[in-house]
């Protein structure tokens, strides 16, 4: 059943629009929030006029920072003390809520709020007077720095240099439902529906933030419109619902518009990355150099820690890399899909093409000839690299070989330019403690619970089948469900860890449950199984048997039934320290192939196809994994043609914020991602032998782009995203 | 080739023209005193129209309501039908979320007034099911794994709906470009060109 492409077990309440998000959760007489935010990116609140609004028909409360509840000081992200102070850090920052019966009064009321402001002149650009360059302490929980080897004296003497910078701009998750939260309370007990990627670091911190006990919050997230690490961190308009909520003393739910989406969570940070590759004539790689800055907010740390893929994925000997992060007058960066991996491989891999060009070596034979057999950040084994197994199907499938070597020499037959190009792809396998229950009732099916969340992953359906397969039942006997404080703990869908964590706790619960069932048939003196060893017994088909006589069992049905209690429950709790080494290093590897048409006269930029193969463990859901696959390459696709937040260098107000203006590929944007699923066994990651997927088809797919779109045109563009003008000047 | 000419911003403009056309229908006056009040918000009284009787004919029932007049196909549908299925992703008509079939014709309900759509036969994702069963283009979707998070889901099935009915399944690039006014940020796209392909009888 692992490994099976089974089809979403929720996908029938997905197509029928039974799913219900958190905004859609039917509470009787809930209220509705609509935020009003700064229009300055620096400065103060000098006053706030509320009284039209207030005036309105059904408006039952205007909040700021004059009359809002206190909530807690050093509990979290600056940003989260929201209409606490006067003070405004970024544009598009919650100055006030207005809350009414409809959401209509709510919008109407809260474009009548008139602010005024002592504005400060924003530094609105990481080169902007006034932006400030600090050293953090971490890059997302790396070093910032590293060394190894001497660069200074291997790239001095290298025959081959090459000394590039690269810009990744601004990026906005987007994703496709739009921020909100229900929240109600029932005296100091807090209830909220949120769009959140992690029920319980949620509760957490919005404990911490109002001053209760975790146990004082339940937070429920049963279905996610997409989350890329937007819904991963406590925000503003969560808190907002709960304060609202308190104060009026009823349901109250506040979701964000889509121009606030831009701004009122973070984003991809802005990244200038430079690349000096060292190197001998063959192109094998003597010294590397990546220096990453970071586009940051004045008031709370976040690192794209973009250079920390150069560190392990080419055998390089002599290395330096470096982040610093660039304080100027906007909202916090975030994590945003493949954080640091996607914006750091655009850099490093376009530079890797740059030195096949500079070496007249084919692109993918240099990073053949650069191959790590081991992890030389960590100085340790891989558990298991399969990358060589990707480069070659990959190829293979795309055609690479009928590539010819020079920029510019390919045309399609309408007269396009024609480009082919590639990159590599890494992820880190990361896995978090995490816990779950199986509870086998007496009609023999089992409610298997882990509080997860799926934010479109297929969690729902990838925990169905390990616990299926660790029960031994057919998986239309089992129900998972998640997304509740309520049940087992589970840590955060983000980094790729979600289905690492819980599917080894759902299958340590199973296989639990089967042997305590076992153990109350073998104890049982009317069960055929009475006196049986465990060692003696198998699992499979609903039923405990013996293994070398299997007409001799019990039906799992029938043990509840004669075991007096109306289901039998296990639970295991699977630790793991994130942050713990281990004696190997473990990461999902893949490959992108891209080919690309360019109009020589338009310099418009359409892909025409692309092949990558992934190497990552235990594939778990075969349906569902290619699905995350391939959207995490239409990311980098994304990236390399299409996003970018541009931001108002007067006034520090993103200009483009709606998804008229910024661009993200459509159904025409995206005409044929072929990808290929490589067997990989990894026996040390974890039991189970996964290695997370969600971020890294989005690692290395905008490089390969954009090398195609200079092996199309001869043009290297280094500052995403590629647009026209950029290839016409 | 012609069809690959059509940019997005051209391709949404187009999309949405229809959309808010389709929806003025029998509600013109009563859209311009809103139009003209919303764009001059600092004179307007400080209170709109009230609520008016309005019944909307939605999956084959009628709806007797009482709504204000600035209230969105969108936003009767959800806050006050309880039919959450079809989604706000951006009220703005650029996201396609929101698509649902009005007599048949896929429009965008955000930019739809729902007075507008009185007279008028409204299907959401709720209503293409019959009997338990469901429509072809539901199981082509879950067959095909045409969506992830499933946000998108509930306008991009509303949407080939529509685009099988007016024809333009006739090629990939033809289902690629008419589909192009409902964005899945997940990236589906060519899971859904193979589901609306299925679902259209050329599998």
């Amino acid at each position: 059943m692992i490994g099976a492409p089974l089809t979403r077990v929720d996908g029938v309440a997905k197509v029928t629009g039974a799913a219900r998000y958190s905004y859609e959760e039917p509470v009787a007489n809930t209220a509705y929030g609509v935020i009003v935010t700064s229009t300055i990116a620096a400065g103060r609140i000098a006053s706030i006029d509320a009284k039209e609004a207030q005036s309105l028909a059904g408006v039952l409360l205007v909040l700021s920072h004059e009359n809002a509840p206190r909530v807690k000081a050093d509990a979290g992200d600056r940003k989260l003390q929201v209409l606490q102070d006067d003070a405004v850090f970024y544009d598009r920052q919650p100055v006030a809520l207005i809350v009414a019966d409809t959401f209509e009064r709510a919008t109407d009321a809260a474009s009548r709020v008139r602010v005024t402001y002592d504005r400060k002149a924003p530094a609105t650009t990481m080169s902007s007077p006034g932006a400030q360059t600090y050293t953090p302490s971490q890059a997302n929980n790396n070093p910032p720095d590293t060394t190894r080897g001497d660069f200074d004296a291997a790239f001095a003497s290298a025959p081959v240099k090459l000394d590039n910078s690269y810009v990744t701009p601004t990026e906005f998750h987007n994703p496709m439902e739009p921020h909100a939260t229900l929240a109600m309370w029932s005296g100091d007990e807090l209830t909220i529906y949120d769009t959140s990627q992690g029920v319980f670091p949620r509760r957490a911190s919005v404990a911490k933030i109002f001053g209760i006990p975790d146990t004082s919050v339940r937070v429920v997230s049963k279905f996610i419109g997409g989350g890329f690490g937007s819904k991963g961190g406590t925000n503003p308009y969560c808190v907002l619902a709960a304060m609202a909520a308190k104060v009026i003393g009823r349901p109250v739910k506040v979701v964000l518009t889509r121009p606030q989406m831009f701004g009122g969570f973070g984003n991809r940070p802005r990244t200038e990355q430079r690349v000096r590759l060292g190197a001998d004539r063959s192109g094998k790689l003597t010294a590397m150099a990546h220096d990453v800055r970071s586009q940051g907010s004045r008031y709370d740390d976040f690192i794209e820690n973009a250079a920390v893929i150069s560190r392990m994925l080419y055998a390089v000997p002599n290395q330096i890399t470096t982040h610093r992060g660039v304080r100027y007058d906007v909202v916090t960066p975030t994590y945003m899909r493949a954080p640091g991996e996607s914006s750091g491989s655009f850099a490093l891999e376009s530079a890797m093409d740059e030195l096949a060009y500079a070496t007249g070596t084919d692109p993918l034979e240099l990073r053949l000839i650069n191959y790590a057999e081991t992890d030389l950040s960590e100085q340790k084994p891989f558990s298991s690299k399969s990358l060589r197994q990707c480069y070659a199907q990959a190829a293979q499938r795309f055609g690479w070989a009928s590539r010819k070597a020079a920029p510019r020499s390919m045309r399609t037959p309408d007269g396009l330019l024609a480009g082919y190009g590639m990159a590599s792809s890494t992820y880190p396998s990361n896995r978090s403690s995490a816990s779950a229950a199986a509870t086998m009732h007496a009609d023999g099916t089992v409610l298997a619970t882990s509080g997860g969340c799926d934010i479109g992953t297929g969690a729902y359906t990838a925990f169905t089948q390990v616990a299926a397969e660790a029960i031994g039942l057919p998986v239309a006997r089992v129900r998972f469900d998640l997304g509740d404080t309520t049940m087992p703990p589970a840590p955060e869908a983000g980094g790729s860890q979600l289905t690492a964590s819980v599917a080894n706790a759902v299958h340590a619960a199973g296989v639990a449950l089967r042997e305590k069932l076992a153990g109350l048939a073998t104890a049982n003196r009317n069960s055929p199984l009475h006196g049986r060893q465990l060692a003696d017994l198998a699992f499979g088909d609903g039923r405990v048997f013996v293994r070398a006589q299997p007409v001799t069992g019990e039906r799992y049905a029938d043990i509840v039934r004669h075991s007096g209690a109306p289901s039998v429950m296990a639970r295991a709790d699977v630790q793991h320290d994130r942050r713990a080494k281990g004696p190997y290093s473990s990461h999902a590897f893949g490959a992108h192939f891209a080919e690309v048409h360019v109009d020589p006269d338009l310099g418009t930029v359409r892909l025409a196809r692309m092949v990558s193969a992934f190497a990552a463990g235990t594939i778990v859901n075969a349906k569902t994994a290619r699905s995350q696959f391939l959207g995490g390459t239409v990311w980098g696709v994304s990236m390399a043609l299409h996003e970018e937040g541009r931001i108002d260098e007067r006034t520090g107000r993103y200009m483009n914020a709606s998804l008229e203006n910024y661009l993200v590929p459509v159904n025409a944007d995206i005409p044929s991602i072929e990808i290929i699923l490589v067997d990989e066994q990894d026996e040390f990651v974890n039991p189970l032998g996964i290695k997370g997927i969600g971020e890294i088809g989005n690692v290395g797919s905008a490089a390969a782009v954009a090398n195609a779109v200079y092996h199309a045109t001869g043009k290297r563009v280094r500052e995403l995203p590629i647009s026209p003008e950029k290839l016409l000047t | 080739m012609a069809l690959g000419k059509v940019t997005r911003r051209r391709f949404l403009v187009r999309s949405a023209i229809p959309a808010i056309a389709a929806g003025i229908g029998i509600g013109v006056p009563r859209l311009n005193a809103v139009a003209q009040a919303a764009s001059s918000v600092s004179i307007v009284p400080a209170s709109g129209p009230g609520a008016v009787p309005v019944t909307l004919n939605v999956n084959g029932t009628e709806h007797a309501m009482r709504i204000e007049p600035r209230v969105t196909l969108l936003d009767a549908l959800r806050e006050q039908l309880g039919l959450t299925g079809t989604k706000k992703g951006c009220d703005q008509g650029q996201c396609g979320a929101c698509t649902v079939l009005v007599d048949g014709r896929r429009v965008n309900a955000c930019l739809t007034l729902a007075i507008a759509a009185e007279g008028k036969k409204v299907t959401t994702v709720e209503g293409l099911a019959s009997d338990g069963k469901l429509h072809p283009v539901q199981a082509a979707f879950l067959e095909y794994d045409a969506f992830q998070c499933g946000y998108c889901t509930p306008g991009q099935i509303c949407s080939a709906v529509g685009l099988i009915a007016e024809g333009r399944t006739r090629s990939d690039a033809e289902i690629r470009e008419f589909m192009s006014g409902n964005i899945c940020r997940c990236g589906a796209y060519t899971n859904i060109v193979a589901a609306v392909k299925a679902a259209a009888g050329h599998a």
